[in-house]
């Protein structure tokens, strides 16, 4: 009995995530598609609340101490954590589109990518070829065992994986930072070229000054849990 | 042939068994034979009242008496689910949703078993009624039991890839479709290997009970196989819906895996 009515809901959450989608995009296509994240009053657990904006094609930078919050600030920027405020990718709020609608909105690539079919393709949805050797992996990656994955290829694939989604936002947690800098840069060029072509909004936390000033012309330091300061590379 | 009756001294025989396991357990620092101890006086503590129980309810075959008998039994069953969890949803929760999900089952294939295929007069008879319902519950708690401690205990685990899962999009079904599957197959494992085994490995309790007490072996095995398949019914059924109920609250209505509707009590017998 539990399938059937599993079954039933679950037809009934796609019926509207697909009616939701499908709007959204309608609207889109009308004022053409920016990609601007919004922050307003923004809390979680016991930080905030941070306001900010941060706009399409820009990509700005988050850093600060170990331990302060800027991950948890990414998962409650995604969702997955509560919180209180309002949080717009251009005119659509968080709380008026499905939460899976809203993540694949705002894509989110966490430090330490998880991965649980056997094998990386079971992972991804037609994942872009150009990314994927531009990221040092041939075709047959998709047919690599995840178990024998090490860190800095995961991080790498998790960033293709991410991209099958095609975001209009990303919130990046130090996608680096188990990479060696040919590979690091090469990350930062694909992040910045998805941004300009797609008009997406980046958020980037890292811990790396120098890849700040590659990067960003601006960038957060959050020095508390309530302070959050914009800063000049 | 003439049934065998057992004496005190017979069972205070068996008895010794269960004091030589648990000084097994005391000499291999297992730290159970407190749990052996306890467990083997609950059994004969509540056989020795149920038998009283039984006796009364026999006497007095009315439905009200019958019902709270049966509603008490489920209470207790629920209790019993909810002692067994590793990591139990908090509050209400943890106890409400296995009774609710045994009520479910046992007692709609135990009303069903009375009605359609046993057809006394009147349906609700006790000699009937109280041992089906019995067998049902026992049986169908185990599998409620297991079900949800793996997918508690499995979601705690993999709480990282759940919501990895969710972060990229997945809604609250898909994420944590895997864990359920395998919450449900543990629940249903052994159900399944007593089926696979009835006959071969093991003669089960209650047919031999009716061999014992004099039945003809056909008849007694004709029993046993409508209470298989009734005790199969009733764990699969309840199993899935107390997997599917545990499930749904562990993610809120914006898809987030919440943890922290689980209260982490070690297991008590």
């Amino acid at each position: 009995m539990a399938t059937w009515v599993e079954a039933g809901t679950r037809f009934y959450k796609n019926l509207c995530s697909t009616i939701i989608f499908s709007v959204r995009v309608a609207s889109f296509d009308q004022e053409s598609k920016m990609g601007k994240l919004v922050v307003e009053k923004l809390r979680f657990h016991v930080h905030g609340p941070f306001s900010f904006t941060i706009n399409s094609c820009e990509l700005v930078g988050l850093t600060g101490p170990s331990g302060v919050g800027k991950t948890l600030m990414l998962r409650a920027l995604i969702d997955l954590d509560p919180h209180e405020g309002q949080i717009f990718v251009d005119d659509v709020e968080c709380n008026n589109v499905s939460a899976p609608v809203w993540r694949k909105m705002v894509g989110m690539l966490p430090a330490e990518t998880q991965w649980w079919h056997d094998k990386v393709g079971e992972h991804m949805n037609e994942p872009r070829m150009d990314v994927l050797e531009r990221l040092g992996f041939d075709m047959d990656v998709l047919d690599w065992e995840v178990r024998r994955l090490s860190t800095g290829e995961k991080q790498r694939l998790g960033l293709v994986r991410l991209l099958c989604n095609s975001p209009e936002v990303l919130l990046l947690d130090e996608p680096t930072a188990s990479l060696d800098i040919s590979n690091a840069e090469e990350v930062e060029k694909i992040i910045s070229e998805y941004s300009e072509e797609r008009n997406v909004a980046v958020l980037w936390v890292t811990h790396d000054i120098e890849q700040l000033r590659r990067i960003t012309r601006r960038y957060f330091l959050m020095k508390t849990e309530k302070e959050l300061e914009e800063l000049n590379p | 042939m003439k049934m065998v009756l057992l004496s005190y001294t017979d069972l205070v025989l068996a008895a010794v068994l269960v004091v030589a396991l648990a000084l097994l357990s005391i000499r291999m620092k297992l730290s159970l034979w407190k749990q052996i101890i306890i467990a083997a006086l609950r059994t004969t503590v509540q056989l020795l009242l149920i038998g009283l129980v039984l006796k009364a309810v026999f006497a007095n075959a009315k439905l009200p008496w019958i019902t709270l008998m049966a509603l008490f039994m489920l209470l207790a069953a629920g209790r019993e689910v909810t002692a067994r969890q590793k990591r139990r949803l908090a509050g209400f929760w943890g106890f409400g949703v296995g009774t609710v999900s045994m009520f479910i089952s046992s007692f709609t294939v135990t009303i069903f078993a009375l009605i359609a295929i046993v057809g006394n007069t009147p349906w609700y008879a006790p000699q009937y009624a109280i041992p089906l319902l019995g067998m049902l519950l026992g049986n169908t708690m185990n599998g409620v039991a297991l079900g949800i401690n793996h997918l508690t205990q499995a979601s705690w685990e993999q709480r990282r890839i759940i919501e990895e899962r969710l972060i990229l999009g997945q809604d609250r079904t898909q994420a944590i479709l895997d864990i359920r599957r395998e919450s449900v197959r543990t629940g249903l494992i052994p159900i399944i290997n007593s089926m696979a085994a009835a006959g071969i490995v093991s003669l089960p309790g209650m047919m031999t009970g009716q061999i014992l007490a004099g039945s003809p072996p056909v008849e007694a095995v004709k029993y046993q196989i409508l209470i298989m398949f009734l005790i199969a019914a009733g764990t699969g059924f309840g199993t899935l819906s107390a997997v599917w109920f545990t499930s749904h609250r562990l993610f809120d209505a914006r898809h987030r895996l919440r943890l922290d509707r689980l209260s982490s009590i070690g297991n008590t017998i």
